[in-house]
């Protein structure tokens, strides 16, 4: 397939033209203090590790560069939170609903006015782009605060014909790649429905977590109703494991969810579990084709593509196929790849080696297989950091595994299909379903294919659209339980 | 040679994503070195309008004036010679005052009166263009002989460019053949030779008045049309000016994917023009990351493997990208004086077309 060869161009004689215009760097030049050494946040104090754990380092992953030494959680530590939150927990349950609104509401407002400080953290802990964590990431956590504060004194009306009780000890494991909103998916709802928290950020993204200890410190949260404790898996281990913690929340891989689905089983612990997903992105020959491209971008390149809910596998009716690839193409060529702390940097750097090494393999396998690799985007990559240019393969079957498994970085698997049964049969065909989008302008189409998706989120001529009111949650290997809305606080409540 | 995709319906557009991106464009920051670029890209790509009743020869004279030299102290002041605008735009009544004036500033610069001709100076245009609307601007609502005669007037009297209006009427009934056969109409007339005084090709803008057409499905629809219907190098454009809302990012940005379909499809490059409503030097700098970021690769020979430095974009060039404004002139001059001084001036600092 070639594209047509432009006509020599009629000039009218002007002299000035730009054939490329060159973006001037145009860097965040907030500075954030960062302290060389972090504790855990016990008690409403930020307190050194005991027993033995030691610090670790916590690294930017486009410089390599190590930002400061965070505290390694050991299961005293762990122990220590989760009395500290089980003494917090008969006041803190005990206020009135719209007492504890007010906290919630000091939370979300502070979090809004050290927005910039927070949105540079989660930029130089995690890789993201400045763009991404300043106009999403950030404000959406700060929604989920505000939303969630209206809810704590309404919880009658929410479970109508029940007095609803807070759960207890809220264990909550969450992960690297949305790390201060995921703390407010975690945080807001147990907060709002009477519960205290013991909060376990992951190893490579702690520092927007412990910030957000040091504003709930702020804004006088009772000591002891939100804990931090960082460390890696062993630390989130000694959470699920201690018998203080009467509830788990755990957003992260499959992997691992099902080790704590095992350790949590006869426990008497309740459980909910946002995991992995594959989701298919199906795109029919009707859509709107420019918005639809749109719609992949967002939906795979968005934040590296570490994204649970990614539109990861792209099914395109076949008579459209060759439009859509070529402007994908296009489209992304115009990705501005680099510097994280550039305003104008679409894709920042992968998290960790870890994942780039993961992702890594993946692409390999993904060739090995016999599907085509396009890595189209040229942009230039710095020296120093974890990069990983955005990229889709064609001709992909089905089978292939990168068309199976979470690859969880900017990998697109391109198929086709030729009828609505087709594509609903393959876009079910995983043993996920997180999320699922599907872009059509037939307004039948789009609910007869919605309601046959088996997915916990199916997006309509958009993707990756979030909102506090809005519950977020996966069906069968993606996991259980929701987040957001009113569904979201179930999971806090016992009625 | 095969086209790489064939147009199997009429396009639809999805408003809900169309905003999103067009949005996402207002969100680059544009600093230093490419903000002074783009700026100056920008003042080159000006269509200075007047288009009213009360318009004088005296004004359309000034307009021309500071078409040429959109800063007189701009040597003085900044130590350059800043871009000519691209055009003037007039009513055809005004376009014999206008040719007149830009003879006389090619005169006194072959006398050397005024420093040097636009034709000679430094990133200055060979002559800027006299563009004018016609074809029963802004409504339309004309027999198509009288919006015919209105053309051929218009150029007869040394137009470069025609701006004309699509007949809003029929298209909005459905007669889609109509506005294809009336816009072919006035290419015709365009691309009849010219001879005598004003010899050279007549450049077609074809007015869709977006305002009007409200649903950006019918942007797209109407951009295919009038995109099928003119030549090579014409333009499409948004509005008159008269209508609200005018030129809109959202608009802009689905008549550009319509130019950018059809260089993909046919090779042809068919231009762009926002016109109203543009009146800021951070709008102008936004359309222009539009213009950049959609038609980026497109209708360049790739003279490597893809997606690396040898892609830029066509249209970043007043060959193909214009503004219709006014005051958008005087801002531009502000932020290039900032930029220069680190100081804004003042209104008055700058001549009034």
């Amino acid at each position: 397939m070639t594209r047509q060869a432009a006509s020599a161009p009629r000039r009218l004689d002007f002299a000035t033209e730009l054939t490329r215009w060159e973006y001037a760097a145009a860097p965040e030049t907030t500075k954030v203090e960062i302290a060389p050494r972090y504790g855990h946040f016990i008690g409403g104090e930020f307190v050194g590790p005991i027993g033995g754990g030691g610090h670790f380092a916590s690294v930017n992953p486009a410089t390599e560069q190590p930002l400061c030494e965070v505290a390694q959680g050991s299961e005293a530590d762990v122990d220590a939170a989760v009395r500290a939150a089980r003494d917090a927990l008969p006041a803190w349950a005990g206020l009135p609903g719209k007492e504890r609104a007010k906290y919630i509401y000091r939370i979300a407002r502070r979090i809004q006015e050290r927005a910039r400080e927070l949105a540079v953290l989660e930029t130089i802990d995690g890789g993201k782009p400045i763009r991404e964590s300043r106009d999403v990431d950030i404000p959406l956590a700060a929604a989920h605060f505000f939303y969630h504060a209206g809810w704590a004194d309404k919880l009658g009306f929410a479970f109508a014909g029940h007095e609803p009780k807070p759960v207890g000890v809220c264990g909550q494991i969450i992960p690297w790649n949305f790390p201060l909103l995921m703390a407010a998916w975690k945080l807001a709802p147990a907060l709002a429905c009477g519960n205290t928290c013991v909060l376990k950020p992951a190893e490579t993204t702690p520092l927007t977590a412990l910030r957000l200890a040091e504003i709930c410190a702020e804004v006088g949260l009772p000591p002891g109703v939100v804990n931090v404790v960082t460390g890696d898996g062993r630390t989130g281990a000694a959470v699920v494991n201690h018998p203080g913690v009467d509830k788990i929340a755990f957003t992260g891989s499959t992997e691992v969810g099902k080790k704590i689905a095992a350790a949590v089983a006869g426990t008497g612990k309740r459980l909910t579990l946002e995991l992995g997903g594959k989701s298919p992105n199906i795109i029919f020959e009707d859509a709107s084709i420019d918005q639809a491209v749109e719609g992949i971008v967002e939906g795979i390149y968005f934040n590296q593509g570490h994204v649970c809910c990614a539109g990861s596998r792209l099914f395109v009716q076949e008579s459209v196929l060759d439009e859509v690839v070529e402007k994908l193409r296009i489209r992304m060529a115009s990705l501005r790849v680099g510097d994280p702390l550039d305003k104008n940097t679409d894709i920042g750097a992968i998290n960790s080696m870890q994942q780039l090494a993961t992702i890594r393999r993946y692409v390999e396998a993904g060739v090995a297989e016999g599907a085509r690799l396009h890595e189209v985007n040229g942009h230039p990559l710095p020296d120093r950091g974890y990069w990983c240019r955005p990229s889709f393969f064609t001709g992909v079957q089905p089978s292939h595994v990168v068309a199976r498994e979470e690859i969880f970085g900017p990998v697109l698997a391109v198929m086709s299909f030729r009828t609505p049964e087709e594509a609903i049969t393959r876009a079910n065909n995983t043993p996920y379903g997180l999320a699922a989008g599907v872009w059509t302008d037939k307004g039948s189409k789009i609910f007869e294919i919605a309601r046959r998706l088996k997915a916990g989120v199916v997006w309509l001529n958009t993707y990756n659209k979030f909102d506090p009111a809005s519950p977020f949650g996966g069906f069968k290997e993606s996991g259980f339980g929701r987040e957001g809305g009113l569904q979201g606080l179930r999971s806090y409540v016992q009625l | 040679m095969s086209a790489p995709f064939a147009l199997l319906t009429a396009r639809t557009v999805d408003p809900v994503m169309a905003q999103q991106r067009a949005a996402s464009f207002t969100r680059r920051s544009i600093k230093t070195s490419a903000k002074a670029a783009g700026l100056r890209l920008a003042l080159s790509m000006v269509d200075l309008t007047t288009l009213e009743g009360k318009d004088s020869p005296e004004k359309v004279r000034s307009l021309c004036r500071k078409a040429v030299r959109p800063f007189e102290r701009d040597e003085e002041l900044l130590g350059e010679r800043l871009p000519s605008c691209a055009a003037v735009c007039v009513y055809p009544s005004m376009v014999a005052v206008a040719r007149e004036e830009f003879g006389k500033v090619e005169e006194e610069g072959r006398r050397g009166l005024k420093g040097p001709a636009p034709s000679e100076g430094e990133g200055a245009l060979k002559r800027v263009k006299v563009a004018s609307v016609a074809t029963g601007f802004p409504s339309g609502q004309y027999p198509l002989s009288v919006r015919l005669a209105d053309t051929e007037r218009a150029i007869a009297d040394g137009a470069d460019e025609i701006d004309m209006v699509i007949n809003r009427g029929a298209f909005l009934a459905g007669r889609y053949a109509e506005v294809a056969e009336e816009i072919r109409e006035v290419a015709a007339v365009c691309d009849a030779s010219r001879s005598g005084a004003f010899p050279g090709p007549v450049h077609l803008k074809v007015i869709l008045e977006t305002g009007e057409l409200e649903t950006l499905d019918n942007v797209r629809r109407a951009s295919d049309i009038a995109i099928a219907n003119i030549r090579d190098g014409d333009f499409i454009k948004t509005s008159t000016g008269k209508v609200q809302p005018a030129a809109t990012m959202p608009v802009t940005l689905v008549m550009l994917e319509a130019i950018r379909d059809e260089c993909l499809r046919n090779g042809r490059r068919i231009g762009m023009k926002p016109a109203g409503g543009i009146r800021t030097a951070k709008q102008a700098l936004h359309y222009l990351v539009m213009v950049w970021e959609t038609t980026w690769g497109i209708g360049i020979e790739a003279s490597g493997h893809q997606g690396t430095e040898a892609e830029g974009s066509a249209w970043l060039s007043p060959d193909l990208f214009r503004f219709g404004a006014s005051t958008l002139v005087n801002d531009l001059l502000r932020q290039i004086m900032k930029e220069r001084t680190g100081r804004y001036s003042a209104g008055y600092d700058f001549s009034e077309a």
